[in-house]
């Protein structure tokens, strides 16, 4: 079953094409994660397809409806946290949960919701009175206040300190393990990491790459990264390997086949009775393949 | 599912009930709508003395209680209908409703069956403390007279509210908008002032805007001098006119979506230097 489907989508603003024939496919219950620069088109993209904006080109569809025509039982079956956003300031967080949840026909209770985004002392407070990670942490329960079917998550986490992001991660994990649909946009290459199945990163209105977190941009064939002290008494022409970089005594190495090349460095090392301090394998991580992606794009 | 959607009844009092909460904890609202008007009444007599005014047949308190309920009326309906909305619009409030099932025209008659209730609050309160400490007399005859030019009166003045709400640019906009237009309305419709004589293209003035139909049908209502029923058709048909216009053109430019760079939001994130 699938969630969205967009074809062809283009989105203009004036001279500016913010989103420029974008191509997606969301399966249900999957978690999808768009990443992207400031300015790359996420915002765009996912309002068009909250129903928010109308597009300029391309086909869209979202749990079989035209979010622009969607009307009532469309946004019945969707949450929406918006990037930038606001609540009835002179309003109580327990006012307000009630107030939104009201008009949803199947909806999660308000205590839930206040427990669930950690709001519980704050639960009979103003919302102008909330700091700016606490009213943003209503927001994500006020999207999840209809118990619907697909989210939208525009910059979530964003103003969370990181026992909220935490939390805000295992909310999202629940909600896709109840076979909830997310649409996540970040900055946090490690939430991202840690939440999506898939990711498209997006720059500059097009789609550069697309991929499960481990294989983004080819990470899975990537030369990893070997990193270790050189052994007292020992120099870099000793070494098995030659290092592609040496800084403050610390060795680098990259490799394509890093079993080989650890087991001739370890080798190396017990034959010679020497400890390879501070020794560490990595691949490289989402945010170097990241930024190779989107700085090839800038270049280019 | 659908089943269990909540009646559109429900949902326009659950709405109503939340706008009253929030207008009662917005206290600088509350004051200019239900306090500040009185405080005309209480000038007036103390200036005039509460004698009959010559040539009118009436106190001044029995004249001018009538007039300023009538001009709270507009203020709780189009003053604050217009700064609230388009307050709401500024910070993304209009915009996060619209994106929830609630059908807008449910959010909207919420906003406005609230500013009518606290309109009918001002009124009972400026004819209360007339009656009370000014000697204002209440006729039963005109009653059901005074509650359809009431209703007739707020209709329009709200729809003028959500037609400012609609095309003020932005919402630090709309209280130099709304003062701009009702108080010198208010001086050509007989409402702070009365002239014996005035210019005509004054009278005329006063004549198009629908203020001063407002006031006359109302005051009419408590002229002892008249009798009969009161209902002023000619009044209500040109307020009617004037709501009927304006709900179409307010229809027509009204946005959900704050604009860009007018919102408070973003203001703060520029100073912020985010
Ligand atoms: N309403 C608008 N009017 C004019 N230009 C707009 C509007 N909304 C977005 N843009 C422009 O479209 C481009 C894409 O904006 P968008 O908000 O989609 O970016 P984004 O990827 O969400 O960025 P960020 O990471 O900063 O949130 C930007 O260049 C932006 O200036
Ligand atoms: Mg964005």
């Amino acid at each position: 079953m699938t969630a969205v489907e967009v074809r062809g989508l283009v989105k203009t603003y004036g001279s500016l094409r913010a989103v420029d024939g974008i191509d997606l496919t969301i399966e249900k219950g999957e978690v999808f994660s768009l990443l992207g620069p400031n300015g790359a088109g996420k915002t765009t993209t996912v309002e068009i397809l909250e129903g928010h904006r109308e597009s300029d080109d391309g086909s869209v569809q979202v749990l079989g409806f035209d979010p622009a025509a969607g009307g009532r039982e469309f946004r019945e079956r969707i949450g929406i946290v918006l990037q930038e956003s606001a609540v009835e300031p002179e309003l109580t967080v327990t006012e307000v949960l009630d107030v939104y949840g009201d008009v949803f026909p199947r909806r999660r209770p308000t205590g839930e919701l206040i427990e669930l985004v950690g709001l519980e002392e704050k639960s009979s407070a103003r919302v102008k009175t909330l700091s700016g990670g606490q009213q943003r942490r209503l927001e994500l329960a006020l999207g999840l206040v209809g118990d619907p079917d697909l989210v939208f998550l525009d910059e979530p986490t964003t103003g969370f300190d990181p026992s909220a992001r935490r939390q805000a991660w295992s909310i999202v994990e629940n909600l896709a393990g109840l076979g909830k649909t997310i649409l996540l946009t970040t900055h946090y290459m490690d939430e991202a990491q840690f939440l999506a199945d898939r990711i498209a990163v997006i720059a500059a209105g097009s789609i550069v790459a697309e991929g499960t977190p481990d294989t983004l941009g080819g990470r899975e064939q990537a030369e990893a990264t070997i990193r270790f002290a050189i052994p007292a008494g020992k120099s870099i022409s000793d070494l098995p390997i030659r290092p592609v970089s040496t800084a403050n005594g610390m060795v680098t190495i990259s490799h394509p086949e890093p079993t080989r090349a650890l087991h001739q460095l370890t080798s190396w090392a017990l034959d010679n009775g020497v400890e390879l301090g501070a020794l560490s394998v990595q691949r490289p991580t989402l945010e170097d393949v990241y930024l190779q992606l989107v700085g090839d794009e800038n270049g280019g | 599912m659908a089943a269990e959607r909540p009646s559109d009844l429900a949902l326009i009092w659950q709405q109503t009930r939340y706008q009253n909460k929030i207008f009662w904890r917005t206290p600088i609202a509350a004051f200019f709508t239900l306090v500040f008007p009185l405080m005309f009444l209480i000038l007036f007599t103390a200036i005039f003395g509460n004698e009959e005014i010559s040539g009118l047949g009436v106190t001044t308190a029995q004249f001018f209680a009538p007039g300023l309920a009538v001009f709270a009326a507009a203020s709780a309906t189009y003053t604050n209908l217009a700064i609230g909305t388009a307050i709401s619009r500024d910070n993304g409030i209009l915009k996060r409703v619209r994106g929830t099932p609630l059908p807008p025209w449910i959010y909207i008659t919420g906003r406005v069956v609230s500013a009518v209730y606290i309109g009918a609050l001002a009124v009972v309160i400026m004819m209360g403390v007339g009656v009370a400490f000014y000697g204002v007399n209440v006729y039963w005859r005109t009653i059901p007279a005074v509650i359809v030019t009431f209703l007739v009166g707020v209709a329009c003045f709200a729809a003028l509210g959500m037609l400012v709400a609609a095309i003020a640019p932005n919402g630090d906009a709309t209280p130099a908008i709304t003062n701009a237009t009702l108080l010198p309305v208010a001086f050509i419709s007989d409402i702070f002032i009365v002239t014996d004589d005035p210019p005509a293209w004054m009278e005329a003035l006063g004549n198009f805007f629908p203020l001063k139909h407002f006031g006359d049908a109302f005051r009419a209502a408590f002229d002892p001098t008249l009798t009969g029923a009161q209902f002023h058709w000619d009044n209500l048909g040109y307020m009617a006119l004037w709501g009927v216009v304006a709900v179409v053109l307010a229809a027509r430019f009204f946005k959900w979506e704050p604009s860009k760079g007018g919102g408070r939001r973003q203001k703060k994130r520029e100073k912020a230097g985010a």
